[in-house]
């Protein structure tokens, strides 16, 4: 069905089915077509709760959070993601450390623990669900740029 | 990371043998790039996101943006970043890019019921042109329109006021920060005389308490909550009551969370008031020597077509934006009314937790910025919430000082920088200067060294209005830039879309994506987006920033600033002005739309050569000047030396961005007060100079209802806004990976008793009804957003999910803003709908 809807809006415009849509939900981004039908809703996506290590596009990527953290309270009582994350608890809990970065105030000064501005974790780092992307993102790692011929297989992002 | 294992272990085992054997292998043999390898290019721009204005540091190699971290110099964010701007790096690079105009095509011809098919630039500005002369000649001026936004670039922005004011002289131009915050700009115009706030971010390092009105700080505003949440957490004295109609990650931070019913804010706030007055908390002195008091009408209607009931009922529909004079003790009696009993049973709020905030506003020695964003703007009674706020701030003297601040935040890059200061709204020129106030017109005429008279006097439509006259067919050559109104607009199905596809219409959206817009358009023009052209923002603290273009534009995309220039060439003055204007001025007789607004003298005065030669810049290359200067000191012109002084145009690719009024290189922090404004005159203490008599207005408003509540068949609130992950529409966003893969499709957030009431689990699909239109979607019962029963919280974010044809477009009279944040739905399980169709 939402197969068909698909290939139903790459014939009615044939030159913007250049960027290949990746999923089925050509919709999300580009709306029902025509404007004025109803889609159904996909399902909701799952969570990834894998617990492996996704690699980052560039170094100052914030890394994305590979478990759940549902129910994770971030409040004036308390930071659930310190629990395992601060360096005191990595250890125990062989999460990684929280960066260094955190350890600075707005000045640039380093504080004894967490800085109060990196509070609120989930503004820079986000869980992911299994839901595969809408249309491919052509980014290109920089190592690929630098040394092609050592990264034979790192697909363009 | 793609290496594979085997690929690391030859590299590493090469690497071991050849120190063993003290070989030196060379660098590109070893398992570490070195030299010129790991160089990257960094250079400013500021965020492409949200009002906040984060600067960016931008990392360029080999033509292609690989890198972006927050910049640890930019003032504003110091090295922070949002989830959406560390992603920055990848938003240009989404593979469906537009990279060459389509048409809609029938036979080789031009068909409104063509098929898409792409065209060069010349045939798309030839059919372009054919069209807006056809409208022109039928109809004249104002049947041609135009939908801008708050993520133009400020030239940009300027050079459609110019193509569209003197050009086709028609004011029939809005940006789609009319949807954002047009009731913030329009109130602080009434209140002050002056748009833009007066305080600055700097005031979150010296408040000790925050409160915020309708907004989501920690989602929508992400690193100004950091500056909150440090405060806060660094100086335990401090702080925060979170204003909302349901909770969410800011509340979780929050001292005090108040939970209120629809439309109430405006009963707690006139408590509030009548709080700081019943209890001599008033500072009459300054109330005396700054302030003068108005009641404004009331029953002033929805902002719904003329002939909707609720409009003919009210009393005051055609003249909403009238107030009185009236004295303080008027003021006073106006809001005694609002008893904490009565303000509690309006907002559902218990009565100590109002005394409590009201306590905030009233001890004097607690320094107060009040916020807010969207739940105030996006309420049909925007400007007198607006209002209401200010009320409290001044009643107490809390104004124009470190700490004390009503602070007005901002949802889009340049809704301050362009929207509002150049002036792209209907009825606004640069510098705060209206289209309907002949002097305003006249000073606009002379610095664009255009004949006098030439500037139309007449408010033109705005957006919603836009909507409904292309619906009925009186707009019909219409262009829309950097936004996707289709997607975001009110009740779309009943009043955006019938105009987009109405037959006598011809629709232009430019665009770097295929958006839900783009796909209802007749002619789609792929556009540059962020650093692949040379830019300035401004944003909400009246911060001016620049960058310069960092990496080329894919295909045939060309910046918006291109496409409004190049496409002014195709018309003589001779077939868009009256003859009278040419006869009695002949020298402009025959020259192009181009000539008299670009090649004028002052636009093209600054030659290639200033250009940063380490920068790409092909406007300025295919017009033969510096076409961003030029503008950009035209427009500045506007404002100095009244308030609004801009630095020279180098000084802005040197620095972090600068706060106006720059008057003698010094930004100004805190506007209206002596020491840090130097527009106020020494000895005054305070002036509100934006006024005549340099006092600012306290405007005295009731409660009024909203324009649909709840009843027994549809009988929850619908709230519509944004998440963290996606920015608006989701055009970029959605074309991120990780962004994507975060918050993948909208949801209905739904109080758990809501979802048992109607048999309905978590996961579920509905159907979101309203009387306008409907939805799918998926029942929420969990996550961020924690509504109350009888409430739904829906993103807009999602295509597939257009919220925005269930939404009502009532708007604030005043302001003309849409309320996106109140209508009345009913949610249904799908599976029983579609029995229900089958009957």
């Amino acid at each position: 069905m939402r197969r068909g809807l698909f290939l139903c809006v790459i014939s009615i415009v044939p030159c913007l089915a250049a960027g290949a849509i990746l999923a089925q939900d050509a919709p999300r981004l580009r709306g029902p077509q025509p404007f004025t039908k109803e889609t159904p809703a996909p399902p909701m996506q799952r969570q990834v709760t894998d617990d492996v290590r996704v690699g980052r596009n560039y170094p100052d990527q914030p890394p994305v959070i590979p478990h759940s953290i549902e129910g994770y309270a971030v409040d004036l009582n308390g930071n659930k993601c310190m629990s395992c994350h601060a360096r005191k608890f990595t250890e125990q809990s062989q999460a990684p450390m929280i960066s260094v970065t955190h350890y600075q105030d707005r000045a640039g000064n380093t504080l004894g623990g967490l800085a109060p501005r990196r509070y609120v974790c989930v503004s820079c780092h986000v869980p992911q669900t299994t839901a595969k992307p809408l249309v491919e993102n052509v980014f290109t790692d920089m190592d690929a740029i630098t040394e092609p011929e050592r990264q034979p297989e790192r697909r363009r992002r | 990371m793609d290496l594979t294992r085997r690929t690391v272990l030859k590299a590493q085992a090469a690497a071991a043998a050849a120190s063993a054997a003290n070989v030196v292998l060379p660098a590109s043999a070893q398992n570490i790039a070195t030299g010129e390898d790991i160089q990257i290019q960094w250079s400013k721009a500021p965020c492409r996101f949200c009002g906040t204005g984060c600067g960016v540091m931008v990392g360029v190699k080999d033509g292609r943006v690989v890198a972006t971290h927050g910049d640890m110099q930019a003032e504003v964010n110091r090295g922070l970043n949002c989830v959406k701007g560390y992603f920055l790096s990848k938003i240009m690079y989404g593979s469906d890019r537009l990279t060459q105009p389509l048409m809609r095509m029938k036979n080789g011809q031009y068909a409104k019921d063509g098929e898409f098919q792409p065209v060069s630039w010349d045939q798309a500005f030839d059919e372009m042109a054919r069209q807006w002369k056809r409208v022109l000649k039928e109809k004249g001026p104002e049947a041609v329109g135009m939908f801008g936004s708050g993520q133009w670039t400020i030239w940009e922005g300027y050079a459609a006021s110019k193509l569209m004011r003197a050009g086709f002289r028609t004011n029939n131009l809005d940006p789609n920060a009319r949807h954002c915050m047009a009731s913030a700009a329009v109130t602080f115009i009434r209140t002050f005389g002056m748009d833009e706030p007066m305080g600055c971010y700097d005031d979150f390092e010296n408040a000790d308490a925050f409160v915020l009105w309708g907004s989501n700080m920690a989602e929508m505003h992400p690193i100004l909550w950091t500056r909150v949440t440090d405060r806060r957490l660094s100086h335990p004295h401090v702080r925060i009551a979170t204003l909302s109609t349901y909770e969410h990650r800011t509340t979780d931070l929050s001292d005090m969370a108040v939970i209120f019913k629809p439309n109430s804010d405006l009963a707690i706030m006139n408590y509030i008031a009548n709080y700081i007055i019943q209890n001599g908390a008033v500072n009459r002195e300054f109330v005396e020597k700054h302030c003068n008091f108005r009641l404004a009408n009331t029953d002033i209607g929805y902002g719904l077509r003329p002939d909707n009931v609720l409009e003919q009922r009210a009393q005051h529909a055609n003249d909403a934006q009238v107030s009185q004079p009236a004295s303080f003790d008027e003021y006073a009696k106006l809001v005694s009314q609002y008893t904490v009993e009565k303000a509690s049973e309006l907002s559902g709020v218990p009565k100590e937790r109002l005394e409590a905030l009201a306590k905030i506003y009233a001890d004097p020695k607690t320094k107060v910025m009040s916020l807010w964003t969207m739940g105030f703007n996006q309420h049909v009674r925007g400007v007198w919430a607006n209002h209401m706020v200010y009320n409290l701030h001044l009643l107490t003297g809390k104004i124009s000082e470190p700490g004390n601040s009503p602070f007005s935040l901002t949802g889009q890059p340049s809704a301050c920088g362009t929207a509002r200061e150049v002036g792209t709204f209907s009825h606004r020129l640069p510098a705060d200067m209206q289209v309907n106030n002949p002097e305003h017109r006249k000073h606009a005429e002379e610095i664009w060294k255009l004949p006098h008279g030439l500037l139309p006097d007449k408010v033109g439509y705005h957006a919603v209005q836009q909507d409904r006259m292309l619906k009925d067919g009186k707009l019909n050559a219409y262009w829309i830039m950097v936004n996707n109104n289709l997607q975001t607009a009110p009740n779309t199905n009943n009043e955006t879309y019938p105009g987009y596809r109405n037959p006598a219409n011809f629709i232009v959206v430019s665009d770097a994506y295929p958006t839900v817009t783009a796909m209802a358009a007749d002619l789609i023009l792929p556009a540059a987006m962020w650093v692949e052209k040379e830019g300035a923002y401004g944003n909400a603290e009246r911060r001016t920033h620049f960058w310069h273009q960092l990496v080329n534009a894919p295909g045939e995309a060309r910046s918006d600033l291109w496409q409004l220039m190049e496409f002014s060439k195709r018309f003589t003055t001779d077939e868009v002005w009256p003859a009278q204007i040419l006869d009695a001025n002949p020298q402009y007789k025959g020259k192009s739309l181009f000539d008299v607004l670009f090649a004028n003298g002052e636009v093209d005065k600054f030659p290639l050569s200033e250009i940063n030669a380490a920068y790409e810049n092909p406007e300025s290359k295919a017009f033969g000047f510096y076409v961003q200067k030029g503008l950009f000191e035209e427009y500045a012109s506007f404002g100095r030396g009244h308030g609004h002084d801009l630095a020279p145009f180098d000084f802005y690719h040197e620095v972090r961005g600068l706060r106006w009024p720059v008057v003698d290189g010094r930004e100004t922090l805190w506007r209206y007060r002596e020491g840090y404004d130097p527009y106020v005159e020494k000895g005054s203490g305070i002036q509100f100079y934006g006024n005549p008599d340099k006092k600012a207005n306290i405007v005295g408003a009731p409660y009024e209802p909203p324009a649909e509540s709840p009843d027994a068949e549809y009988d929850l609130w619908l709230v519509t806004g944004r998440v963290l992950e996606h920015w608006h529409s989701g055009s970029m966003t959605l074309r991120v990976p990780e962004l994507y893969k975060a918050f993948p499709g909208a949801v209905v957030f739904m109080h758990p008793d809501d979802a048992a009431k109607r048999n309905l689990r978590r996961g579920q699909e509905v159907r979101v009804i309203s009387r306008r239109g409907e939805i799918r979607s998926r029942v929420e019962t969990r996550g961020r957003n924690r509504v109350p029963p009888g409430l739904i919280f829906v993103p807009f974010f999602d295509a597939s999910q257009l919220i925005n044809k269930v939404t009502l477009d009532a708007t604030d009279p005043i302001s003309k803003q849409t309320d996106f944040k109140k209508c009345a739905v009913k949610i249904v399980a799908a599976a029983m709908a579609d029995a229900g169709d089958q009957q």
